[in-house]
């Protein structure tokens, strides 16, 4: 008898799940090409506010996106792990990369709160009102993918997730790796390509 | 018919195993070094206050799309996928792309800079 995962039979051969997830990826790049243009429309336009060459602090950034990239090499470490029928490497790796999306999730709070105490509100222009926008969809990406991986983690301490179940990590993992990629898209476009200053 | 159809099985887990047959956690720390050394390299280009913008922005975009190269390849597993996933996945990427590019020259962001 063959594992789950691989057991469904279908008509192209591979995994729906797979295929609907890779087909939801590619829908969402349109998403923050949206907010993205927006954003690099709106960048120069801070009327009386804060610009975003002003505001902008890169070192602190700079760790933060550090940190998400490694939560891709953890993740995809716990999807080896249960490959391997690693259960306890699976659930130590789950834990390590939803703590890292956590300190960033931590890191960006932080940072918005900075903005509003130097008077960088939503509403302050449009390039705050694109730069929240786009920011903070993405922190709503990384919040629900640590729910996310919060819930397999319960679910191995449980003892339901084994091997045969690792497509519901690589799935999850799939999702994970493209947030980290849409956060080194913005960490070079918004934050290291000089930005106008007031 | 018994024989066949296991034969049959056993081609199918064959095909699959090829398919899915994914590099090994040595191989995903190297990825992860060299992703960790492009970083330190983008995040370098800010204290380098000297660096030309017709320079800077064409090295910051270089390195930005090896670092995504190597995450949707590597860690994404495309590299070792069936290729329908990245048709898919790039499909999305171009469309938004060019569609983003239209709208950008659109309201002449090209121009304004």
């Amino acid at each position: 008898m063959t594992d789950q995962t691989h057991s469904e039979e279908t008509s192209t051969g591979i995994s729906h799940n797979k295929l609907g997830m890779w087909v939801f990826l590619g829908s969402e790049c349109l998403l923050f090409g949206a907010l993205i243009s927006t954003y690099l429309l709106y960048r120069g336009r801070f009327a009386d506010g804060p610009a975003p060459g002003d505001i902008f602090d890169i070192p602190f950034t700079s760790v933060s996106s550090f940190v998400l990239l490694m939560s891709s090499l953890t993740m995809v470490l716990a999807l080896s792990a249960l490959q391997r029928g690693d259960e306890r490497n699976n659930r130590l790796w789950l834990l390590t990369t939803a703590l890292l999306g956590a300190v960033f999730v931590g890191g960006q709070v932080y940072e918005f709160t900075t903005f509003l105490r130097e008077g960088l509100g939503y509403k302050t222009s449009p390039f705050s009102s694109a730069f929240f926008t786009l920011t903070g969809f993405h922190g709503v990406h990384v919040s629900l993918g640590v729910i996310f991986l919060m819930s397999l983690y319960v679910s191995s301490v449980r003892g339901n997730l084994h091997k045969e179940r690792a497509e519901t990590v690589e799935l999850i993992g799939l999702y994970w790796h493209f947030v980290d990629i849409v956060w080194i898209f913005i960490f070079t476009v918004i934050y290291l390509v000089p930005s106008p200053t007031s | 018919m018994s024989t066949e159809t296991e034969h049959i099985v056993e081609s199918d887990k064959s095909d699959d195993e090829h398919v899915h047959e994914h590099p090994s956690d040595k191989k995903y720390f190297q990825i992860a070094g060299v992703l960790a050394i492009l970083t330190a390299l983008e995040v370098g280009t800010y204290f380098f206050e000297g660096i030309p913008g017709e320079i800077l922005i064409p090295l910051l975009m270089i390195m930005m799309v090896v670092k995504f190269f190597y995450v949707a390849a590597w860690f994404m597993h495309l590299r070792f996928d069936n290729s329908l996933f990245m048709k898919f996945f790039v499909s999305g990427l171009v469309l938004a792309s060019v569609v983003y590019a239209v709208f950008l020259t659109v309201f002449e962001f090209w121009h304004k800079g």
